[in-house]
């Protein structure tokens, strides 16, 4: 039970409660939808994007704590972010949750606390759902996207 | 404590399956997922490799000594799954790698020669995907229509709905015996004696009924009874088409190779009787094997004693979750079997079942493959409880004082 307090801290389920940055933006400058067909989890995510420079990121859905939380989480920290600063930031969220080299923890900020699903390999495709989804967006692909 | 309950020996049962001596996370397995693969006795493990050992060989063409014996033991299975089912033939037995198979079998062979653009496939809002998918194949390739009929809020089969969605465009319809995700029993027997009425064939998904009712065909008149072995105890790529053998006999095959001919010429080929016909290809011969040997097993306790011991688990399962006030029971139908599935307010069950894991449970967290019941329900996913001859009442509480960990955690 202590391993999952890990997971499961109170950040996480706080945000989770009440995610930040949740509903639609009108007028879009990219939208895409993701959607994990495992087990049906789905996330919209809307990006406004001004001279390369991401003004607002908006997301709805229906998913797990984790899923849910990390896109919460997601959107605040993209907020403000250039595009290539965004994509770095992907990479390295990708990287802390797939790799098992050790990685500088405190270059992900906040997002940090999501790096224990790394332990539940089940539940990764749950905290990058949304990146992938907000990867499409901002690549303006038109497929849907899946975690499969 | 009740006659019955003081003669079905869970303990003894329990002691067959070797799973259970192992743990997870550091605890006793809390094995509660029985509705997505059954665990197996040892003598169904056993069954691979004693035939690997000792009597392996192809079947039905060799004239040495491991063929015919291995020949002999995959025929026996087909006579003990006619006897489970109540059959009247062995030739109405046909093996297939599971239930998903066997209704695409039908799909292809018996509904695709005979069906015309805007026939009707009528099926229910309650089935598995593997009960909706190949017919929608069959209708986007022919112009036919799927038609579905409603669920009661309660989880129930709205009759009325289904009566009324019969017509002289029906050619057949698909009924699944037991809901995966909400445990509903329909009333098949009233299901099949209305189609007949109305000359609609049926054909019955017993994924989960074939573990969780005695079934007897004969008695149903049902026109085709599909089941998988791995939710009867048995191993994973073997299930059964039982059908009745006038309509089999007019069917095409399904697929085309060896063991399915009589004789081949490039001028035509004679294709073989009944079941062989439909078993083309070097069959799962280790996996039907074991799969009689599941069969034995279940009938040596008895289905009737499985069936009450597990509805004394699932009303007790019922009872206990519904004095949680955060959970939510999905499908409450008068007449159910085998599963709970619920949901708890505000924490999501991919959530549920990570935490659950962690002390050892095993429950199914997700939509069950059967999106449309969820949509029905509005809830993206349940979490389900599913039960096997083996669990005890300790499961129940075991799961019971986890589901509320999980509500104390996200508070």
């Amino acid at each position: 039970m202590n391993n999952l307090r890990e997971l499961y801290q109170q950040v996480i389920l706080d945000h989770n409660k009440s995610p930040r940055n949740y509903g639609k933006i009108h007028n879009p400058d990219s939208f895409a939808h993701g959607n994990n067909p495992l087990c049906g989890d789905t996330i919209d995510i809307y990006l406004k994007i001004t001279n390369g420079i991401i003004e607002d990121v908006m997301f709805e859905g229906a998913g797990c704590a984790i899923c849910t939380s990390s896109a919460s989480m997601m959107t605040d920290a993209l907020k403000g972010k250039t595009e290539s600063e965004a994509e770095e930031l992907f990479n390295l969220f990708h990287e802390a949750l797939t790799n098992d080299k050790e990685i500088d923890l405190s270059e992900l900020g906040k997002l940090a606390v999501l790096t224990g699903v790394k332990d539940y390999p089940v539940r990764v495709k749950c905290a990058t759902l949304a990146w992938h989804t907000f990867i499409a967006a901002l690549k303006r692909l038109d497929e849907e996207i899946s975690t499969e | 404590m009740s006659k019955l309950e003081n003669d079905y020996d869970v303990s003894a049962i329990r002691s067959n399956f070797p799973i259970f001596r192992r743990s997870v996370n550091d605890l006793p397995l809390c094995y509660l997922d029985s509705g997505a693969s059954s665990q197996q006795p040892d003598s169904v493990i056993n069954s691979t490799s004693n035939l690997h050992k000792n009597k392996y060989s192809n079947i039905h063409r060799g004239v040495h000594t491991l063929s015919m014996e291995s020949t002999e033991l995959y025929e026996s299975t087909r006579t003990k799954v006619k006897d489970y089912l109540n059959a009247s033939s062995t030739k109405e037995i046909i093996f297939t790698s599971g239930a998903t198979e066997s209704i695409n079998l039908v799909a292809q062979s018996f509904v695709r020669p005979l069906i015309k653009k805007d026939d009707e496939i009528l099926i229910t809002h309650m089935e598995h995907h593997s009960n909706i998918v190949p017919w929608q194949i069959i209708c986007d390739l022919t112009g036919a229509k799927l038609k579905v009929a409603e669920i009661k809020d309660n989880g129930e089969l709205d009759i009325d709905s289904f009566k009324s969605l019969i017509s002289d465009k029906t050619l057949i319809a698909g009924i699944t015996h037991i809901s995966n995700a909400l445990g509903t029993v329909n009333p098949i027997k009233e299901l099949i004696d209305y189609s007949h009425n109305h000359n609609v064939p049926v054909l019955i998904d017993g994924a989960q009924g074939a573990s969780h009712a005695r079934v007897n065909v004969q008695e149903l008149d049902v026109d085709f009874y599909v089941f998988s072995g791995h939710k009867l105890y048995g191993p994973t790529g073997v299930g059964v088409l039982y059908g009745k053998k006038d309509l089999l006999e007019k069917m095409p095959p399904y697929q085309g190779g060896g063991d399915m001919i009589l004789s081949v010429s490039f001028e035509g080929t004679k294709y073989n009787e009944l079941p062989y016909k439909f078993e083309a290809g070097t069959p799962n011969i280790s996996g039907v094997i074991g799969l009689g040997c599941a069969i034995d097993f279940v009938n040596n306790i008895g289905i009737d004693l499985i069936i009450k011991h597990e509805d004394m688990l699932m009303n007790y399962a019922v009872k206990k979750l519904k004095d949680i006030s955060e959970v939510k029971i999905i499908g409450e139908a008068e007449n159910r079997a085998g599963l709970v599935s619920f949901i708890i307010d505000g924490i999501h069950p991919h959530d549920i079942g990570t935490i659950l894991d962690q002390q050892g449970i095993a429950i199914r967290a997700g939509h069950h493959c059967a999106q449309p019941v969820m949509k029905r329900f509005g809830i993206p996913a349940t979490a389900r409880a599913s039960f096997g001859m083996y669990n005890t009442k300790e499961d129940v509480d075991y799961l019971v004082h986890a589901v509320k960990e999980v509500i104390r955690m996200f508070k």
